[in-house]
């Protein structure tokens, strides 16, 4: 006799879904998808504990439950609450939700130095996302912000603290993926720091990650750190042989060279495959690699602004002397 | 003349020793309880009304009822003697002169709990309160309270005391599972509780010094007697460390209907204020809580005298009320400084952040830079409505509730003591040498009706 386990039903702004018990409303929003998608600057699905501390995914819990309909009284981290039956969460359309993103986001800029135009993460930065969409013009504060010299902690990565927003996800991506538990937060407060034990360097095989899951730009690969603006390279889906990883990458290219290389993402910036460091810092030659094909980049993605997936070329292919009107008519259609 | 219950021996010369203590009729508690059962124990905790003592006020009985008990995993009783509020220091006595009381009390709450092994963590700055605390571990387990088969009745027992490093945020019950667990002192994210997941994934009871000090006269004189001492929801007696401008800074076992005035005036608490001067402000339940001028402080906003209580002191909510918190009772004279004071206690709060959540990390030291800005007489006006936003933007959006420690003195003093952040900023180089008080301003503010 097979037991059915009864899922629960959520609604987040307006939409309805059914999630198994103990999904968070987080993974429940990215069930339902599109922009009711709380963003999370901590929360990593890969990673075991991750969440809670960023507070970017805090939610409105408008019901709690369909046995206890009371709502809850504070926001909640979306990232760490799990779903209960019939409950209601607002997300976008809640004032309150918004009001605590912004006041979050202002916080994070507190020490975070916009410095987008010269910062390695440009393109790719969720915390650039979050300001645009949530920072106001000007800063409220006119205090100096904390500073830090740029550290090598190891030779293939260089930390920068003064844009770290101490999201920890690569102290747990370390401490989770790696034999030897090497750096972690120093002090506490806004004093903390992310650092390696004393004279420590992060070098074990699979160390690399950490530049990965960070979502500043405060972890760099020092094999190809400022080599060239995200938009400028074109990323390709590529595989090579490799006896510590599963060998599956993107090669960000600048021509025919590989400017670096980083484990595949999905829509949400999570990992799918940890990979090694000899694929990620030592494989920059072509020959080393099959290609699989250009990667998907979301058109409203910065890095789609080297147009690499042309939608012009799949218009070329049609076979009529009007086809320059009608690829012009579905770009303007397709920005409306 | 107050009730005295927990504090009642604490004049015996040697009382802090076994013997003593056992003279004076300790340990008596712990044989009637063991002869009651664990349900009958929760339910007199719950009779009695015991509040927990250590700033939020929660019905003990029922947190202890909510204690899961899963088959084959161990229940723990966890004691937070990390006092580390600023103005609260009434555990410290309770612990260095009465140790056996607490011990007492722990004994019969684990029994009631089915916990077999209890923790007593503790702030590192009591330094020598762990040495008197395992003294009298050894000479309750010398004479058979703890250890195996207690009493011959078959219920084990054991008590641990760990000292903390000197974190405040490790007095916030999850973030002390973690200081326990050896870890770094972040808070957990609730749920779960304690009660289904703490200390070592196993259900845990966390209760402050006092509040398990209280069960052994709960058990003495009966969860109804107990009842009848104190009024409404506030029974029992509680334990006020007062300190500032008394002239009789101490800790004072108070029967929770006295008055506020009372408490300060008299010759029996406080002893009224140095040199006649006016009263300015309270804090009455340790920093975190709201400060309330000296007009809401003794009377509440319908002209009635404040008691020393819970609901009295949260009478009106934060806009005219304050919260019992700790019973850290601080008082202010007319020469102190509103301003000064409150940038002293953000400073605090900045420090001991645990710098886990951005509101938290970010907005504590924003705040306190802001303080420091104006008390200096470089603040703007916009700085006040600036700081009154911060605040408000950190409350209610952290892990832990040291956010909202953090933010509540300061939205108090904005809302009740605005002209002083004003004298600041519009007199800039008085600020700078002097401080509000002490420049002649001193006069009791009256509140605005518009905050009321």
């Amino acid at each position: 006799m097979s037991t059915e386990i009864k899922k629960f039903k959520i609604t987040i702004d307006g939409q309805t879904t059914e999630v198994m018990p103990g999904t968070s409303i987080l993974e429940a929003a990215r069930q339902i998808g599109g922009k009711s998608v709380p963003p999370a600057m901590c929360y990593y699905k890969p990673l075991e504990s991750s969440g809670g501390r960023c507070r970017t995914c805090l939610v409105e819990v408008s019901k709690g439950s369909e046995s206890d309909p009371r709502p809850m009284p504070k926001l909640v981290a979306s990232c760490r609450t799990g779903v209960m039956d019939g409950m209601e969460v607002k997300n976008l359309t809640s004032e309150k939700t918004q009001e605590g993103r912004k006041a979050v986001t202002e916080f994070l800029l507190v020490n975070h130095p916009l410095d987008c135009p010269i910062c390695d993460q440009a393109g790719e930065c969720h915390l650039q996302d979050l300001g645009y969409e949530h920072g106001v013009q000007a800063t409220r504060t006119d205090f100096e912000r904390r500073t830090f010299e740029p550290e090598d902690i190891g030779p293939y990565i260089k930390l920068h603290m003064n844009r770290c927003i101490l999201c920890a996800r690569c102290v747990l991506a370390a401490n989770q993926l790696t034999e030897e538990r090497e750096h972690g937060i120093l002090f506490r407060g806004d004093h903390a720091e992310i650092s390696t034990y004393l004279n420590k360097a992060l070098d074990n095989d699979f160390i690399g990650n950490v530049i990965d899951v960070c979502p500043v730009g405060a972890l760099t690969d020092r094999t190809a750190r400022f080599a060239s603006r995200v938009w400028f390279t074109k990323p390709m889906n590529a595989t090579c042989n490799c006896g510590k990883c599963a060998g599956k990458a993107v090669l960000w290219m600048k021509g025919d060279e590989i400017v670096r290389v980083t484990a595949r993402k999905d829509q949400y910036d999570e990992v799918e495959d940890w990979i090694c460091n000899e694929c990620r810092f030592e494989r920059k030659d072509l020959s080393q690699w099959t290609i699989e094909g250009p990667r998907h980049i979301s058109r409203h993605s910065v890095i789609s602004l080297n147009h690499y997936q042309k939608p012009a070329d799949e218009h070329t292919l049609l076979n009529n002397s009007h086809a320059k009107e009608i690829s012009t008519a579905d770009d303007q259609r397709t920005e409306k | 003349m107050s009730k005295k219950l927990l504090l009642k021996d604490a004049h015996i010369e040697g009382i802090r020793y076994f013997d003593t203590y056992r003279k004076q009729g300790g340990y008596e508690a712990v044989e009637k309880a063991l002869k009651m059962s664990s349900e009958e124990i929760v339910e007199a905790v719950k009779a009695s009304g015991l509040r927990g003592r250590g700033g939020a006020g929660f019905p003990t009985g029922l947190k202890w009822s909510f204690l899961a008990k899963p088959e084959g995993v161990p229940r723990y009783l966890v004691v937070n003697a990390d006092e580390s509020e600023p103005g609260t220091f009434k555990d410290r006595y309770l612990m260095e002169f009465l140790p056996h009381i607490l011990i007492e009390g722990m004994i019969i709450s684990s029994f009631a709990l089915g916990a077999n092994t209890a923790y007593i963590y503790i702030r590192g700055e009591y330094s020598w309160i762990p040495d008197i605390l395992e003294e009298a571990i050894e000479e309750a387990r010398n004479n058979g309270f703890l250890g195996k088969n207690i009493l011959g009745t078959g219920f084990d027992c054991e008590i641990y005391v760990q000292r903390g490093a000197g974190a405040y945020i490790c007095g916030e019950e999850t973030a002390l599972l973690e200081s326990l667990e050896g870890k770094r002192g972040n808070p957990r994210l609730k749920p779960p509780f304690p009660a289904v997941k703490g200390l070592w994934e196993s259900p845990t009871v966390v209760n402050n010094v006092e509040t398990i000090a209280a069960v052994v006269p709960i058990i003495n004189i009966g969860a109804a007697e107990y009842a009848k001492i104190g009024v409404g929801k506030s029974t029992g007696t509680k334990l006020i460390s007062a300190c500032g401008n008394i002239n009789k800074p101490g800790v004072y076992e108070i029967d929770m209907t006295i008055t506020v005035e009372e408490f300060i005036y008299s010759d029996e608490y406080c002893g009224g204020i140095p040199n006649g001067k006016k009263l300015k402000a309270c804090i009455p339940g340790g920093s975190s809580v709201p400060i309330l001028p000296a007009n809401l402080m003794l009377k509440t906003i319908n002209g009635e005298p404040r008691l020393m209580n819970y609901e009295s002191l949260s009478d009106g909510g934060f806009a005219t009320g304050t919260m019992m918190g700790s019973g850290g009772f601080e008082v202010l004279d007319e020469d102190q400084c509103i301003v000064e004071h409150t940038m002293t206690l953000a400073r605090f709060y900045a420090h001991e952040s645990c710098g886990q959540c951005t509101p938290c990390r970010e907005g504590t030291p924003w705040m306190y830079k802001i303080l420091k800005k104006i008390n200096s007489g470089e603040g703007r006006m916009e700085d006040i409505d600036l700081l009154w936003d911060v605040q408000r933007k950190i409350e209610g959006n952290t892990i832990c509730p040291l956010g909202d420690a953090a933010a509540w003195p300061v939205a108090a003093a904005i809302r009740h003591f605005r002209d002083e952040f004003e004298w600041h900023i519009n007199n800039p180089e008085l600020a700078q040498t002097q401080n509000y008080g002490l420049a002649g301003y001193a006069d009791p503010i009256p509140v605005p009706a518009a905050n009321i």
